[in-house]
């Protein structure tokens, strides 16, 4: 018992003031990129002919974040003269079209259908599916359970049967060995119910896009209502998505 | 006589130097090897012109290569010679329909088309798309009952099938079927451009994405002489160290909250947070991505990261011990961990467990020592003091494991500050050395990692066979699981916790 209040006292109260207080990631941290739209062309078409996921399209002076996986690479061309990565981790977007951007996203929270405020407002409880990923957005939505983001103080919970939940999140690009149990899984969930799709893989592929194996995107196979991109997303990224989407803040 | 040809960890060597035996002699070598104590590092398949050909990579102290040609048939060594082979003969039946005649339970291992035009081994069609058409062990009798739990877990975990047989409480044989996160990694390798290769290695396990970028890297290197300056080898191995803190931390929350324990799960929980935090300083992402190049890192580490860090841990380090000293000596805590799930040296040698469930067994192999890469030659080695093989001992395991990477990575930012990478590495087109082979192994938090790559006469890749260490020990969890009650599963699986993904490829 004396050991136990010891560590109570050593660890203190640990819990992020976020989405009241605003939150500064290290200027390292690679979060919304910002395309300089005045670029010539020809240094946008070496930046995409660099990146591993053909997520630049030099043309349009935009980038996919649904294929990026954050891995800075564009940016370090002539120091990041086409495209540079601010910190700003506000990254979920209610349709898969505003991903593909210059560096401005719609607010979420006005685009976020207005009942789904209604019915999830107060209480979301979500039924997470793993579908084939590398297991880094599993562990950064586990993460949200831990006393610095305390997802449940917003009266969001992860639950164990798709019975229980308003919705699922999906992560990973639906290994063909998944896509069943993944359909089973939202057949199970009751209307009305919300589909999020987390992470690249889920949204494109992510890093295994073009493998025979994969369904590569979860649009395919159901209607999508949030998109939250990253390989994985910070937390804080999610937390502000769900927040957004789903809360009357 | 002995044919093996000895190579070095991350030795590029020309495919025309592996030695070539008959058919006889390797089954033959093979299995004395192991017989006398040895250990099969890889053990894969590849199409040469019209041939298929099998290619061990074999350890003892020492690391050892040897190849044969096979037809659709071979003896297995997994009846001769043990468990060892049992799911490397199993993954070379399903990627290129070789059979294994005698294998003893020649089932799917991830539920995939072969890709040669030899009939399929299992004579599944694929046109179900769910890996469940094959039978499963069962014990028979009045009272015996079937548990059958995935792919779909309860928890925001990986999928993947276990099927228990028990009587009343007590699990007899537990089944574990994976194959739910195949993504057709090694054929992609294989195929896609050299800029996707260190994404893709990465992503295998993000929770190993420092380990399997290290192995890609090192390969990669081997095969083009690039050379790796010893700042940018310090950067990662202090990458690689905190890589393994964060899991090990993570993972004695885990089984601190599967025996109900609140505090240190929470506690824990956060202070696994901390290392990722770390991890991003030095990368930009939470476990590391984009931060190995082939040739060094992709960032820079400069003097205020690396005061960042040993800050960081100077505070961690008093915090991760009283953590651990509650954990540790909470009277239930020890009821619940002391004798769960025990794995003799015996049966973790036959099955050749790795890393911290290996050393948790008394089986004393960590790849940091035994075959160093990057720093390693330079820092002292880990000896674990506790190995009974039960749940208390992997816990101990990661506990011993913590200490000694916080050791680790003090030592190295200790270091007279010279030749930490000045510039981060840009993109850089490489042509790889044709014809020429390279077997990677690095240490992972869960033990083992290795990757084989092959090179074709133009250089390109022509094979690139991936091991995580969890290919060795998801059978020790199944024997961890022998005789015990199906309640401690969960405590049992949190105490191996192996992945999925690195696995099912």
């Amino acid at each position: 018992m004396y050991k136990i209040i010891r560590n109570r006292l050593e660890q203190g109260y640990r819990t992020s003031s976020y989405p009241k207080k605003p939150i500064h990631l290290p200027a390292i941290y690679r979060g919304l990129p910002v395309i300089q739209e005045q670029s010539d062309l020809a240094l946008a078409q070496r930046c995409a002919a660099l990146c591993p996921q053909d997520a630049i399209r030099a043309e349009e002076k935009k980038i996919d974040l649904g294929r990026c996986t954050f891995c800075g690479r564009c940016a370090e061309v002539n120091d990041g003269a086409f495209v540079k990565f601010s910190q700003n981790f506000e990254l979920g977007a209610a349709k898969r079209e505003d991903l593909i951007t210059s560096g401005t996203l719609p607010e979420l929270a006005r685009h976020s259908k207005t009942h789904f405020k209604q019915i999830f407002g107060r209480s979301l409880q979500l039924r997470q599916v793993s579908a084939g990923g590398c297991n880094a957005c599993e562990a950064d939505i586990n993460v949200l359970g831990t006393p610095f983001f305390d997802l449940a103080r917003f009266g969001i919970d992860f639950v164990a049967s798709p019975r229980h939940a308003d919705g699922i999140m999906v992560t990973g690009p639906i290994s063909n060995n998944m896509r069943t149990a993944l359909l089973e899984t939202y057949a199970a969930v009751p209307e009305p119910k919300v589909v999020i799709a987390s992470g690249c893989c889920a949204i494109s592929g992510g890093p295994f896009h073009g493998s025979s194996e994969i369904v590569a995107d979860l649009s395919i196979l159901l209607p999508v209502d949030l998109y939250i991109p990253g390989c994985p997303p910070h937390p804080l990224t999610t937390l502000h998505a769900l927040l957004s989407f789903f809360k009357k803040l | 006589m002995d044919k093996l040809l000895q190579i070095n960890n991350g030795e590029c060597i020309e495919r025309s130097h592996i030695p070539r035996v008959s058919p006889e002699l390797f089954y033959r070598q093979l299995n004395q090897f192991v017989r006398n104590g040895g250990f099969v590092v890889q053990f894969f398949a590849y199409p040469e012109n019209k041939q298929m050909i099998q290619l061990a990579v074999l350890r003892s102290s020492n690391l050892y290569i040897l190849e044969t040609a096979v037809t659709r048939e071979y003896p297995s060594l997994t009846r001769s010679a043990g468990a060892k082979f049992n799911l490397f003969e199993r993954e070379m039946a399903e990627q290129y329909g070789l059979r294994p005649a005698g294998h003893p339970w020649l089932k799917m291992l991830r539920y995939h088309a072969n890709t040669s035009d030899r009939p399929d081994v299992f004579n599944n069609t694929y046109s179900e798309d769910i890996p469940g058409n094959y039978p499963y062990f069962q014990i028979q009798g009045e009272s015996i009952h079937e548990v059958a739990v995935g792919p779909v877990h309860a928890g925001i975990i990986e999928p993947g099938h276990f099927r228990f047989q028990c009587a009343g409480e007590e699990v007899l044989h537990l089944e574990i079927q994976l194959g739910y996160q195949h993504r057709g990694v090694e054929r992609m390798l294989r195929t896609v451009p050299h800029k996707r290769l260190i994404s893709l290695c990465e992503n295998i396990a993000g929770d190993t994405t420092i380990g399997h970028g290290l192995c890609c890297c090192q390969a990669i290197e081997a095969l083009t002489g690039l050379i790796v300056a010893r700042g940018a080898s310090t950067v990662r191995t202090i990458a690689f160290e905190l890589e393994r803190l964060a899991n090990h931390i993570g993972d004695l929350g885990a089984l601190s909250g599967d025996v109900a324990f609140n505090p240190p799960a929470a506690y824990f929980g956060r202070i696994r947070g901390e290392f990722l935090n770390l991890l991003l300083q030095l990368s930009g992402n939470r476990f590391g991505k984009g931060l190995l190049r082939p040739g060094g890192v992709g960032y820079v580490m400069a003097a205020e990261q690396r005061q960042t860090i040993a800050n960081k841990l100077k505070e961690l380090r008093p915090e991760i011990q009283h953590v651990c000293d509650l954990l540790f000596t909470a009277h239930t805590v020890l009821a619940r961990f002391e004798d769960t799930g025990t794995v003799s040296r015996e049966i973790a040698h036959d099955l050749g467990l790795v890393g911290v469930c290996g050393r948790a067994s008394g089986l004393e192999y960590d790849v940091r020592e035994f075959f160093p890469t990057e720093r390693y030659q330079d820092l002292p080695g880990l000896s674990n003091q506790v190995s009974h093989g039960d749940v208390y001992s992997r816990a101990m395991a990661r506990y011993e494991d913590i200490v000694h990477s916080l050791d680790l990575i003090e030592l190295l930012l200790a270091e007279e500050e010279q030749g930490y990478p000045a510039a981060a590495l840009n993109e850089h087109e490489y042509q790889l050395a044709p014809s020429s082979c390279v077997v990677t192994l690095n240490e992972g938090w869960r033990g083992e990692l290795s990757h084989c790559v092959l090179t074709d006469e133009q250089g390109q890749i022509a094979r690139y066979k991936v091991k995580d260490p969890s290919f060795h020990n998801w059978p020790g969890l199944a024997m961890a699981l022998r005789n015990q009650g199906i309640s401690d599963f969960p405590l049992c699986n949190k105490s191996f916790n192996l992945s999925y993904c690195g696995f099912d490829l």
